[in-house]
């Protein structure tokens, strides 16, 4: 495959592992970083990426990622600070094309925003599958009293 | 001034108690119940518990109004959001993070949040106090980027005796002042330097050791 991408994922969780697997499955060349051993018992044996082991607000352990030859960076741990921090030096120092966190914290997201780095709040993500529920049931009952 | 400190330990107590002698007014973010509680007992302080990086911690501790942010938790990420909320949503002029990692300090002015690391300054100060026994003092100013240095001079060093416009100090160095027999002196180029005398040495941390080489004749 030509068109294999780079990708770094910061945090082994299980959206972290679930989103390696995946992209490891599609030929993409996968870094895995967390910094507890036992995590990266979630991937699959299908995985055919690396595992860095650390914490990712050391520079050392981003570089041992190879994070300045990276497409993609992913930061996904379950701390929102870390991902923060982690998508901030992706994108500002290791000058990652693309970058993007995963914040729990609605308000944080908004702050992040004006500083160029992109986020996905699950929270809000969340929230806009239940009210557009609620909005279809409104639009059908809608249409089946006309 | 008015100073919001987030973190705890043996640091921030001190810290703490310092600036409370300075008149400053001080209000602590911590997250361990426990600690808040002796912090409040303790000391004539403002302390809330919780997460110095929510909003919600931060406006309850009056961010809004606050001259000074200091963030010096154990964590690097907690430490630079917490310092990017601050300015960003509360609009606070001025804030600091400790960089546990010394590595950070220089990714944290990147990422345009001020930044020190305690292992850089006590490993600068530990290797330049040990590096030489006539060296009474030595205080770092202005966030460690200049030192004042004292030193004593021998009878051996290579510049004794000699008028201070022969001494050949590398760039950005000073001697601000000769201490002899207890007279301050402002030296110009036609005073001699003598044995005895106590020279208040102004350097960088770049250039220090090149200097005190250029006095004492020693090897750092």
């Amino acid at each position: 495959m030509q068109d294999n991408l780079y990708i770094v994922i910061v945090g082994c969780g299980r959206l972290g592992s679930d989103l390696a697997n995946r992209l490891s499955r599609e030929g993409h060349l996968v870094v895995v970083i967390d910094h507890d051993e036992s995590a990266f018992g979630n991937l699959s044996h299908e995985f055919s990426g690396f595992r860095v082991e650390g914490d990712a607000t050391q520079l050392a352990v981003l570089n041992k990622a190879k994070l300045k030859k990276s497409d993609l960076v992913f930061a996904v741990t379950h701390e929102d600070n870390m991902n923060l921090m982690v998508a901030q030096v992706a994108h500002k120092i290791f000058n990652v094309p693309r970058v993007l966190a995963r914040v729990f914290d609605p308000r944080r997201t908004q702050a992040y925003k004006h500083l160029g780095i992109e986020t996905v709040c699950p929270t809000t993500v969340a929230a806009e599958l239940f009210l557009k529920t609620v909005a279809n049931y409104e639009a059908s009952k809608k249409g089946n009293k006309s | 001034m008015k100073v919001l400190i987030v973190g705890g330990g043996n640091t921030l107590y001190f810290v703490c108690r310092n600036f409370i002698a300075k008149g400053y007014r001080i209000t602590v973010i911590n997250r361990n119940h426990d600690e808040c509680v002796k912090l409040a007992r303790n000391l004539n302080i403002t302390v809330i518990h919780g997460d110095g990086s929510e909003s919600r911690i931060l406006q309850e501790a009056g961010a809004n109004g606050a001259d000074v942010l200091l963030a010096i938790t154990p964590n690097d990420q907690d430490n630079l959001v917490i310092c990017q909320l601050a300015a960003l949503q509360f609009g606070v002029p001025r804030t600091v993070a400790l960089a546990n990692d010394p590595d950070n300090a220089e990714v944290f002015k990147k990422l345009g949040v001020s930044a020190f690391s305690t292992t850089q300054i006590i490993g600068n100060l530990i290797e330049q106090k040990a590096s030489l026994e006539q060296i009474t003092n030595l205080i770092p100013v202005g966030e460690g980027r200049v030192n004042i240095t004292e030193i004593v001079l021998s009878s051996d060093f290579p510049i004794a005796g000699k008028f201070l416009k022969e001494i050949e100090l590398p760039d950005n160095a000073l001697v601000a002042v000769v201490i002899r027999r207890n007279q301050p002196i402002i030296p110009r180029g036609h005073n001699r330097l003598m044995p005895g005398d106590r020279i208040v040495l102004i350097t960088l941390p770049e250039n220090h050791g090149t200097v005190l080489k250029v006095l004492t004749g020693q090897n750092e």
